[in-house]
């Protein structure tokens, strides 16, 4: 946690006879920390309530009784505590229990991955006996138990600290591993056949203070001391979490959480945590390809990057810079988007954007902004969004916290609830189509109106349903703003540097230059050259059919992609290999708009090239010089055009145009499409983990089980699902959560692809048969 | 029969009701459903982890910590005899084997004929009626080896029937809160003054 | 065979009977004989005056708790934070520390005085629910106050505007399912939540503070919440004329083990002595087979052992206290002559041991080392290592000096309870007490049963306590 000190409450205390200024409320153990008195522990952990349970941490403290043998992870500071970490009793209690946690303890060090970072250790050193006398047989247990797909458990090793349980129920939300038996029979164990599948699973990986909890895509690949480390920023998405790479000989083998108060207080999605392993997977590019007739071969940049600069030269020539597009450039840096916006800005190309017809418009990062903070402090938050838990993970994580510890009230809306609708003070289910008028309509209610009325109100924004238009929830943000105008917004767009990269430049200078209208003209054959900067119009455009065309009709695609993507491999003439997240250096701007780095760790991969190099190359080749030469020019442009690294770069983006959008009644059709992403999906660096991949759901379509009555299905039948364009086949299941009338389709879990009955209408109606 | 019967579920809805939170009743229907089926089943696990909306990992968390519940087939009578302080000073010891060779079983154990579970006790709060067993939470004072023996053999002929109902049920009487008597459980977060009969003071605060 | 067969001594001798005063009519437990003897007078007594004027009587009364610590009841239901509810009742009904028997008593044969005494305690410290928490084993307990709670709803006692008035409070049933631990009145919250049974840590979790979800919370012992119908009815000074001027009043006390008429007495409170609940002829009668007594556990199984040196403290806090032990929960188990010290430590130390919540490392782990190397020594596997280490490792569960009681024989002065632990709660140090108590007071025993170097030869050891 990082130090700011600045007005709090302070109390002072005597630690081992020196005056300490502590904070008030504060366990004595955090205060004597900061003092730099370090008093061993196992279960203390500052993100999680205390529960005292180790006893390891005892030291005498003196409230004026005279000193008394107490847990410092439990005793709050007080004024005039006198506290003696180093008296013989405190390290006669301190070694007594370290004996004693050692007596079960197998000492399988030598094969045990936390060998070498383990707290049992290291305090078996510093603090222990020196000898065990426990000549008893120790507890036995099976040998490592898998209780999910990425972690075991060794509960031989474990000892019962209740870090990983409490984080499965505090924390995460849920308790799946749990306490089982009593006393000297204990053990974490989960129910059978319910394993700890949470999305937030690694975290106990990295909070075990033993070797019990080992993460499967870890275990025996390093020891500690032969690890490098570097601090980094997660680019899964938006939430841009603060990550430690770990690797050795240069390959990451690990990213483990760092905490930052502001951010993700220490926590990782296990997406984000695991993904790692798409850095070294077979997919990646090596050296450019270009399409011949033989399909794509292989070449040299020099070759390739003047192939390029005359296809651009053409194209400009021929029809002009709006017959060149960009898409793309969010999973990139703000030094590549700044650059292949520059490189944009040279040629008078206009026709950009980092979402792919799958974001909102970027009008939503014009409002006024509230961070991640103000929304975990407000007194309501509106959630207009995603299901945070299954896109933004740790935004989810500190909303929860917010909900759980009383601080924060949701109002959520949404078609189908979310993870976070057991929180929420009220979770409105909002009929598709009509989401502006329900907002408007509830925020009238009067009990609605006073809890808004109460305290700072923070908007959630971000686009749950890529069945319907994005406007719809420009609309209802409009309606909440219009009920309550001080209110600000937390813009929640997924893509790792999305807003980055909107902020750099690589966006739509107004209307009819977004990602849709680039793709239209492409499929109408009026692009010459499209750019997709690590995009795959052909799985994430939510219209499927738009992106094939798209991709037929660009007379040229030129792709700078870390992995062999679908769009590349499919339809790029040129391609150019990019480097990928620690094998490059930079800054993101997460969705809030915080800046923070991002570390090189691992050399690239074969010949592969940062984006923002590639952009300044090919401005060179193409006549213009962007000036600047390295990294560290564009990250000085950048900071030079707002406030400094570390702050918040204000939008300079206008506020959108008032959107107003009709709501749409239901069409013959029966059911009425919600399309939305969940944690494990098609995505790159999902797909080409190993471990991540098989954690897909696969594809199916949920409805209110009354509906399935009516249809005449039970849980897995295969369905029809029909749109105007199309039909897909999926099996089904019941969702009790759902409106009647509404059926939900998970984003890319591959099968049927609901993307090929989205046409980009306001809303998708779709009918749906059995499969008889 | 592992999930609750239509009687049962509905007993178990009104014990829920009956608190604050609904966690707070996972033991209670831990009992129940040991009583329903003689031990607690998995699918009961989950049932009343819906029931009370916790994960089961939770109900098995909180189930496994007590002693009496049981989670696999248990014996239709469980005889527990006690081996603490008391007991065992007058002769505890003795009755366990006494039951063990009668048995044909150790402690711990079930007879095939899936009559009898035999488990040593800690202290069961009739420490001078010692030694003493219970069956099935039925009390034996005085207990010597041949009594054992005796208690045994009736148990099995069916003399104790009326007596001493099979493993899982606790009380034969039920706790039955009148509609119209009853005050109700209310959230604890939505109560902000004291009670009517405390009057209230100058700051509002009631004593 | 009806448990009345085996009624204890309680009816015998003339004493004052606050709370058994019930127990010789065979239906004790019915509305019927309650209310012809003079039942819920106590709560109609209340109702008629505020609920401040009853709590001030109470606390007038100086009634002790009788779980164990002995806290005055008037005093700990005043601090609960002022203004904030919900408050609730819990009742301890859990007894399960080795040697008590009386709370099952009064639940079986009174159940009507327990929950006029629990409608009493709501009144008058605006207490708005009450959960009566009964030990998981006590079927009969279970189905008496059932009946009860059932009968005195129907005669609107319980539930909305009780007796006419403006006071109403529902009194739920709740049973535990088998932990001695939940005894300790966190960890019985915790278990009212349906979490498992672990304490929790005091300070912050003071119940009357933060107690059961969250919010301030009385937890009060069977036998206590027993006492105050009579309290309400006759008033405190009547019940402070009774048994001494520190601990007032009547306590139920169990006495078992090698006594000749063992039994649940009644008896004046602070001026009983331990010679007289043993060797007296309203009591126990002495000791069975005209043998001697060689040490008593003066109150339940986690209370230091005393010595005949002790026989004449009278029953009372302070000065068992001071004398190298305590009171507890009113329980004294007996041993005899024949009694193999090692193994009745054992036994002890088993239980705490096996009935360790497993939250506190030292009990957890300590607990169980204790009795492993226990069971070695009794044995006849130990070694002088292990009397040695025994105390070691109850050093890291109690630093410090442990109280012991005073041995002419010996030459040992008393140390005074209570002691100092590296646990949340007293199961930990429960584990080791009647080690220290046995090794302290009876080292010699211990002696004859261990080599000096580790030996492989087992010492048979017949049942605890000799031949019967
Ligand atoms: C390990 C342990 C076990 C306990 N067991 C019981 C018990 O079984 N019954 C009881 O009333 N109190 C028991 N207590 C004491 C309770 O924590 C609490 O002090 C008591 O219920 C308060 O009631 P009182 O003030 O009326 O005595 C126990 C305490 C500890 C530490
Ligand atoms: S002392 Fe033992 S029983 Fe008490 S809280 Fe600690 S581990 Fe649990
Ligand atoms: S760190 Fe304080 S008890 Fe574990």
């Amino acid at each position: 946690m990082s130090e700011t000190t600045e007005n709090v409450d302070t109390v002072e205390i005597t630690v081992n006879g020196r005056a300490v200024m502590a904070r008030k409320g504060e366990m004595v153990i955090a205060a004597t920390d900061r003092a730099g008195e370090h008093i061993p522990r196992f279960c203390y952990h500052p993100r999680m309530s205390p529960v005292g349970m180790c006893r390891q941490c005892l030291v005498e403290i003196d409230t004026g009784r005279g000193p008394m043998l107490q847990p410092s992870c439990m005793v709050p500071v007080a004024p005039g505590m006198v506290v003696d970490t180093e008296s013989p009793t405190t390290k006669r209690a301190q070694e007594g229990i370290l004996e004693l946690l050692l007596a079960n303890h197998p000492l399988d060090c030598p094969v045990c991955d936390k060998g070498g970072e383990c707290p049992l250790q290291d305090q078996a050193f510093s603090h222990g006996p020196g000898e065990s006398r426990y000549v008893e047989e120790k507890r036995h247990y099976e040998k490592p138990i898998d209780i999910s797909a990425l972690v075991k458990l060794d509960r031989e090793r474990c000892i019962l600290c209740d870090r990983c349980t409490r984080f499965a129920d505090e924390v995460a939300g849920d308790a799946l591993i749990h306490f089982v038996e009593r006393g000297n029979a204990t053990q974490v164990m989960t129910y059978p056949d319910e394993p700890f599948s949470s999305h937030f699973s690694g975290n106990t990986v990295q909070i075990c203070p033993v070797g019990a909890l080992t993460a499967t895509p870890y275990r025996f690949k390093a020891r500690p001391w032969d690890l490098e480390q570097a601090d980094s920023t997660c680019t899964t998405c938006s939430v841009g979490c603060r990550t430690s790479v770990h690797s050795s000989r240069d390959r990451v083998l690990r990213f483990q959480g760092v905490d930052d108060d502001n951010v993700n207080w220490g926590w990782l999605c296990d997406r984000g945590r695991f993904n790692f392993e798409s850095i070294h997977a077979e997919s990646r590019l090596a050296d450019p390809l270009i399409r011949t007739a033989e399909g794509l071969v292989a070449t040299d940049w020099s070759s390739a990057m003047s192939i390029t600069a005359d296809l651009v030269r053409s194209a400009l020539e021929r029809s002009g810079p709006s017959s060149i597009a960009i898409l793309g450039g969010a999973r990139g840096t703000n030094e590549d988007a700044w650059a292949w916006a520059a490189l944009a800005d040279a040629l008078g190309v206009t026709r950009r954007d980092a979402q792919l017809d799958d974001g909102l418009p970027v009008g939503v990062l014009g409002f006024e902004r509230a961070t991640i903070e103000d929304a975990a402090r407000a007194a309501t938050v509106v959630l207009l969004g995603p299901d945070l838990k299954e896109e933004l993970p740790i935004l989810h994580l500190r909303l929860r916290h917010a909900a759980v510890e009383g601080r924060t009230r949701i109002l959520e809306f949404s078609p189908t609830g979310s993870g976070l609708t057991k929180h929420a003070w009220r979770s409105v289910r909002t009929p598709v189509g009509a989401a502006a008028a329900t907002v408007a309509a509830t925020l009238a209610d009067a009990e609605v109106a006073a809890q808004l009325g109460s305290g700072p109100v923070v908007i959630v924004a971000g686009r749950h349903d890529l069945a319907s238009s994005g406007d719809q929830v420009m609309a209802a943000v409009q309606a909440v703003l219009r009920a309550v105008p001080t209110a600000t917004v937390l813009p929640a767009l997924r893509r790792g540097n999305v807003v980055g990269a909107l902020n750099a430049g690589c966006r739509p200078d107004g209307a009819g230059n977004d990602a849709r209208s680039i793709l239209v003209d492409a499929a109408e054959g009026r692009i010459e050259v499209l750019f997709l900067l690590g995009a795959d119009p052909l799985a994430d455009v939510p219209d499927a059919d738009l992106a094939r065309r798209a991709l037929q009709g660009a007379r040229r695609v030129v792709s700078l992609d870390g992995h062999g993507c679908a769009s590349t491999m499919v339809a790029a003439d040129v391609v150019l290999p990019a480097a990928v997240m620690a094998e490059k250096s930079g800054t993101t701007t997460n969705l809030e708009g915080r800046v923070s780095t991002v570390s090189h760790k691992v050399t690239v991969h074969g010949t592969a090239r940062p984006d923002w190099m590639v952009a300044v190359e090919l401005a060179l080749a193409l006549g213009h010089d962007l000036g600047v030469g390295s990294l560290e020019d564009i990250t000085g442009r950048l900071a030079s055009g707002g406030a400094a690294l570390g702050a918040i770069w204000a939008p300079s983006i206008a506020v959108g145009e008032p959107v107003t959008v009709e709501s749409v009644a239901p069409s013959g059709y029966d059911y009425r499409l919600v399309v939305s992403r969940v944690l494990y999906d098609g995505a790159v660096s999902t797909s080409n983990s190993a471990s991540l991949a098989p954690l897909t759901a696969g594809p199916g379509v949920s409805m209110h089980p009354l509906d399935m009555e009516r249809l005449g299905v039970v849980d897995g039948d295969v369905v029809t699902v029909t749109a105007g364009r199309g039909g897909v086949e999926l099996p089904v299941c019941a969702d009790d959560r759902l409106d009647r009338g509404v059926v939900w389709v998970p984003f890319g879990q591959g099968g049927g692809d609901p993307r090929e009955l989205i046409s980009g209408g306001a809303v998708t109606d779709v009918s749906i048969a059995r499969v008889s | 029969m592992a999930r609750f019967n239509e009687t049962n579920l509905a007993t178990a809805h009104e014990i829920i009701a009956r608190y604050p939170r609904p966690k707070s009743a996972l033991i209670p229907l831990l009992h129940l459903a040991q009583e329903q089926d003689g031990y607690v089943t998995d699918e009961a696990m989950r049932q009343i982890a819906d029931l009370v909306g916790v994960t089961p990992a939770e109900v098995i968390g909180t189930g496994s910590f007590y002693e009496m519940f049981r989670f696999e087939p248990t014996g239709r009578y469980l005889i527990n005899i006690c081996g603490t302080m008391s007991c065992a000073l007058l002769g505890a010891s003795d009755l366990l084997h006494a039951a063990e060779r009668t048995l044909g079983i150790h402690a711990g154990g079930t007879t095939a004929d899936g009559m009898f579970t035999l488990h040593q006790a800690e202290c069961q709060a009739a420490c001078t009626e010692a030694p003493c067993l219970q069956v099935n939470y039925r009390y034996r004072f005085r207990m010597t080896p041949d009594g054992v023996e005796q208690l045994i053999d009736d148990l099995r002929a069916g003399r104790l029937d009326d007596e001493i109902p099979p493993h899982g049920t606790l009380a034969r009487v039920r706790q039955h809160i009148p509609a119209d008597r009853g005050v109700g459980a209310v959230d604890p977060d939505a109560v902000d003054g004291p009670p009517a009969w405390i009057p209230v003071t100058v700051e509002g605060a009631g004593s | 065979m009806s448990d009345y067969a085996w009624a204890p001594g309680f009816v015998a001798g003339d004493r004052p009977r606050i709370v058994t005063s019930r127990f010789e009519h065979e239906d004790s437990y019915t509305l019927a004989r309650y209310e012809a003897t003079g039942g819920y007078a106590g709560l109609r007594a209340a109702l008629a005056r505020p609920a401040a004027d009853v709590h001030e009587e109470v606390r007038a009364s100086t009634l002790l708790g009788r779980g164990g610590a002995g806290f005055p009841a008037g005093v700990k239901w005043g601090l609960t934070p002022q203004g904030v509810f919900p408050r609730y009742l819990v009742v301890n009904g859990d007894e399960s520390e080795p040697g008590t028997y009386k709370d099952r008593l009064l639940m079986e044969r009174d159940p009507h005085q327990l929950i006029e005494g629990c409608l009493i305690a709501c009144y008058a410290a605006g207490l708005s629910r009450c959960f009566l928490y009964i030990r998981g084993e006590m079927a009969l307990a279970q189905e008496r106050v059932a009946t009860a709670l059932n009968e005195a709803y129907a005669a609107g006692y319980i539930g909305k505007n009780i007796l006419g008035s403006e006071f109403s409070v529902d009194i739920v049933l709740h049973w535990g399912a088998g932990a001695y631990v939940v005894g300790e009145e966190t960890a019985l919250i915790e278990s009212l939540e349906g979490n498992r049974g672990m304490p929790r840590l005091k300070p912050p979790y003071f119940p009357a503070a933060i107690g059961l979800y969250g919010k301030p919370t009385i937890v009060n012992n069977v036998e206590t919440l027993s006492n105050l119908p009579w309290i309400a009815h006759h008033g405190a000074a009547a019940y402070t004329s009774i048994g001494t001027e520190s601990s007032p009043g009547t306590r139920m006390v169990a006495v078992s083990g090698h006594v000749r008429r063992p039994g649940v007495y009644e008896i004046v409170n602070g001026t009983t002595t331990f010679r007289d609940l043993i060797y007296g002829d309203e009591f126990c009668q002495g000791i069975r087979d005209g043998n001697e007594l060689k040490a008593f556990v003066p109150g339940g199984g986690s209370a230091p052992w005393f010595l005949p040196d002790q026989l004449d403290l009278p029953f009372e806090g302070r000065l068992v206290g001071a004398a190298g032990s305590m009171l507890g929960s009113g329980a004294i188990m007996v041993m005899d002559s024949t009694t193999d010290i090692p193994s009745a430590a054992l036994t002890l130390t088993k239980f705490y041991a096996h009935e360790s919540c497993g939250k506190c490392v030292p009990c957890r782990e300590g607990g169980t080392w204790l009795m492993r190397i226990l069971e070695r020594v009794v044995e006849g596997q130990g070694t002088q290592d292990d009397l040695d280490l025994l105390l070691e490792v109850g050093g890291s569960i109690c630093p410090g000096s442990m109280p012991h009681a005073a041995s002419s024989e010996l030459g040992l002065e008393a140390t005074p309870f209570p002691y100092r632990m590296t646990t949340i709660c007293f199961v930990g140090p429960s584990a080791y007490v009647p080690v220290h108590s046995a090794l302290t007071l009876f080292r010699s025993e211990f002696e004859s049963r261990v080599a000096p170097s580790r030996s492989k030869t087992r010492i048979p050891v017949t049942a605890i306590g000799g031949e019967r």
